[in-house]
């Protein structure tokens, strides 16, 4: 088991024909995703590197039976992108694309999550997720991964590679590792993955890798002790983050005097969930937990 | 982008919502002339980004325009925290009887816009929230239904202003609202809003912040963007596409990716140092940027070592390290560089960088050994 993706994940690659999209979703194909299409308007017909591309997705989804979408396509269209893949009836949306505008996101997560379908929209601005030895669908190195008891949840992308390295080089694999991405409204949050973890039979025990801005952390922490069994490992990034500064991601901001990390570290050491201090102590604390386990 | 006041003013004005008449003057010759036509008495305010500017004598009534050319000359110059003032809006003066607080804003747990209203304005609403909670009227609003009449009822209602304020704030809302979801904008505040003696309700203040990301459909972006000054260390590094904002330590940092990046200026911290800056180069960061980010951070005279922490994914490796040496070559670097290569090419790059020895280049094996080395250095230690 893993959540979200695995061995039954059909994926069609929305942006498919462009640079980005086709480099990422070639490796996703190398690692094993079942890659059945890609989508570009008045590129149907066409097919890259024997993949075959339609116009829209619903056709995609009618001919391959698509059931996971991976949006490439550019800032200005991916809210567009999003919501024609959830029409189209897939299941999971990844949305990769940075720097779409907070007002199609305000719109555009909404109109998915307040819907009688269950779809999970991952992303925007994220590296996607990789459910080890299954399927990886986005950007992370799949070579750093391997298959193991930790299901990882986090904000961030690299800073994310770094700990999955981590808890690889002490020979602890992962379930699977999702980023949510940077965004200030995310299609899902930490408390809609860690519930999957929580419900995940593979999953063992979960990191959560979180940063300045907002009040998801803190909302997480809350929502785990009420409803978490499996053991939590945590990380928060930007304690010397100033006030007020755009730290690289759009969600990554100090608001007066909300949002910091340190209020976030304090609520999750609260409810008992421990902080590592730095990526490396993150995996040591995993390492930790499983003994003690 | 944060807008300067008036620049705020002119796009509310466009949706109709009533602010006081006004001019921006970049001399105290044309705050006269500005007075001159705006009938005499008027108030003289800076323009910066900066709370407390009225505390601080950057706001200034003036019964004439010698009078308002006095007190411009007075203003345009001015350090406000930092912050050289080198506009000033003239207002016409009035009478205020009552100030009020309103924003719009994106609330994030909710994934709804928010609107606040209070009837306690002019002053520092996260103190009110603090203080009198129970004081700020608070109501949601769906970002796919959009704005009905009773959320702007129940706002100020809510809130309970003035009743002579009521009717004119009611049909301001939607104004606000319109503004708010059409400029793409991340926060419209009104503060304070204020009540009249004429008894009109009106934006005396307006802070709006813009949403970069939807830069390309607001024709007028750049033309807004160019009123504000950016430092030329910024300047330089956003034209090469990296994120870059200063800070006040002595380590330099380069980073691929805001988390990781984040997180090493934390370790830097903890391992007693003070970070520079926050760099990020982004994903598969080419040799070249990073040529242009090691140029970036050593142009800074404060920086006293380079910490480049590089976790390669989609970013290989071999070109950072080729960037590196093509920037230690091309620059005079008189700091130690500390480089920590991971991931995607790691031994690659590694190799690359021990076959070309030079005396301001280490490498690390460790996110945290680097940076404690790179901590090290900047404090006079281990050359």
């Amino acid at each position: 088991m893993a959540i979200l993706i695995d061995e039954e994940t059909k994926l069609v690659v929305q942006g498919l024909t462009g640079r980005e999209g086709s480099f990422h979703a070639m490796r996703n194909r190398d690692y094993g995703t079942n890659l059945v299409a890609g989508v570009t308007p008045g590129k149907g017909g066409s097919d890259v590197q024997g993949v075959p591309v339609f116009d829209t997705v619903a056709e995609a989804v009618q001919e391959t039976g698509a059931n996971t979408s991976m949006v490439f396509v550019p800032a200005r269209f991916a809210a567009d992108a999003v919501m024609e893949s959830y029409d189209a009836g897939v299941d999971v949306i990844v949305a990769i694309t940075e720097n779409i505008p907070a007002m199609d996101m305000a719109r555009t997560v909404p109109y998915i999550r307040n819907s009688d379908r269950d779809v999970t929209l991952i992303g925007p601005n994220c590296p996607g997720l990789i459910s080890p030895g299954k399927a990886n669908v986005g950007i992370i190195p799949g070579e750093i991964c391997s298959q193991g008891p930790v299901g990882l949840v986090s904000r961030s992308g690299t800073l994310t590679y770094q700990i999955i390295h981590e808890l690889t080089q002490r020979g602890i694999g992962q379930s699977t590792c999702v980023g949510i991405g940077g965004d200030p409204i995310p299609g899902s949050d930490f408390i809609d993955i860690l519930s999957k973890f929580e419900q995940d039979p593979e999953t063992e025990v979960v990191v959560f890798v979180g940063e300045i801005g907002g009040d998801a952390e803190e909302r997480a922490a809350a929502w785990a002790d009420d409803n978490m069994s499996k053991p939590i490992v945590s990380y928060i990034a930007g304690f010397t983050a100033p006030p007020g500064k755009r730290m690289g991601h759009a969600g990554a901001i100090i608001s007066g005097s909300k949002g910091t990390a340190q209020a976030k570290a304090e609520a999750l050491e609260a409810v008992g969930i421990k902080v590592g201090r730095n990526p490396t102590e993150v995996a040591e604390l995993v390492v930790d937990v499983r003994k003690a386990s | 982008m944060d807008l300067f006041e008036y620049q705020g003013k002119e796009l509310l004005r466009k949706f109709e919502v009533p602010v006081p008449e006004g001019r921006v003057a970049e001399t105290p010759e044309d705050a006269a002339e500005a007075a001159k036509g705006l009938g005499g008495k008027v108030v003289v305010k800076a323009q910066v980004q900066v709370g407390g500017r009225g505390k601080a004598g950057g706001i200034k009534l003036a019964n004439s325009p010698e009078e308002a050319q006095q007190v411009a000359n007075d203003i345009l110059g001015m350090d406000i925290k930092g912050h050289v003032v080198k506009r000033v809006l003239v207002e016409r003066a009035g009478d205020i009887k009552a100030e009020y607080y309103f924003s719009f804003l994106l609330d994030r747990s909710a994934r709804k816009f928010l609107g606040m209203m209070s009837a306690k304005g002019g002053v520092d609403i996260e103190e009110v929230a603090e203080t009198d909670p129970d004081a700020i009227a608070r109501v949601h609003i769906d970002p796919l239904a959009g704005i009905s009449d009773f959320h702007a009822r129940r706002l100020v209602f809510g809130s309970r202003i003035d009743e002579a304020a009521r009717k004119e704030a009611i049909a301001m809302i939607p104004k606000l609202y319109r503004a708010f979801v059409e400029l793409d904008a991340s926060l419209v505040e009104i503060n304070p809003m204020v009540l009249t003696g004429e008894g009109r309700v009106m934006a005396l203040d307006a802070k709006v912040s813009l949403d970069d990301s939807a830069a390309f459909r607001h024709p007028n972006f750049d033309d807004l963007k160019a009123a504000h000054d950016i430092p030329e260390q910024e300047r330089f590094a956003k034209e090469r596409g990296l994120n870059f904002i200063k800070l006040e330590g002595d380590v330099g940092i380069i980073g691929n990716g805001a988390g990781l990046v984040m997180s090493t200026l934390d370790v830097v911290k903890a391992a007693g140092g003070d970070p520079a800056n926050f760099l990020d180069v982004g994903g598969g960061a080419g040799a070249e940027l990073l040529a242009s980010a090691i140029e970036v951070i050593t142009s800074n005279p404060e920086v006293k070592s380079v910490l480049v922490n590089i976790f390669g994914g989609i970013t290989r490796c071999d070109l950072v390290a080729e960037g590196i040496l093509s920037a230690l070559e091309k620059l005079d670097v008189k700091v130690p560089i500390v480089v920590r290569l991971d991931g995607t090419n790691a031994e690659q790059g590694r190799k690359m960088l021990a076959d070309a020895p030079h005396p301001m280049l280490m490498s690390a094996e460790t996110m945290l050994g680097a940076a404690e080395k790179a901590v090290e250095l900047a404090h006079g230690g281990g050359r």
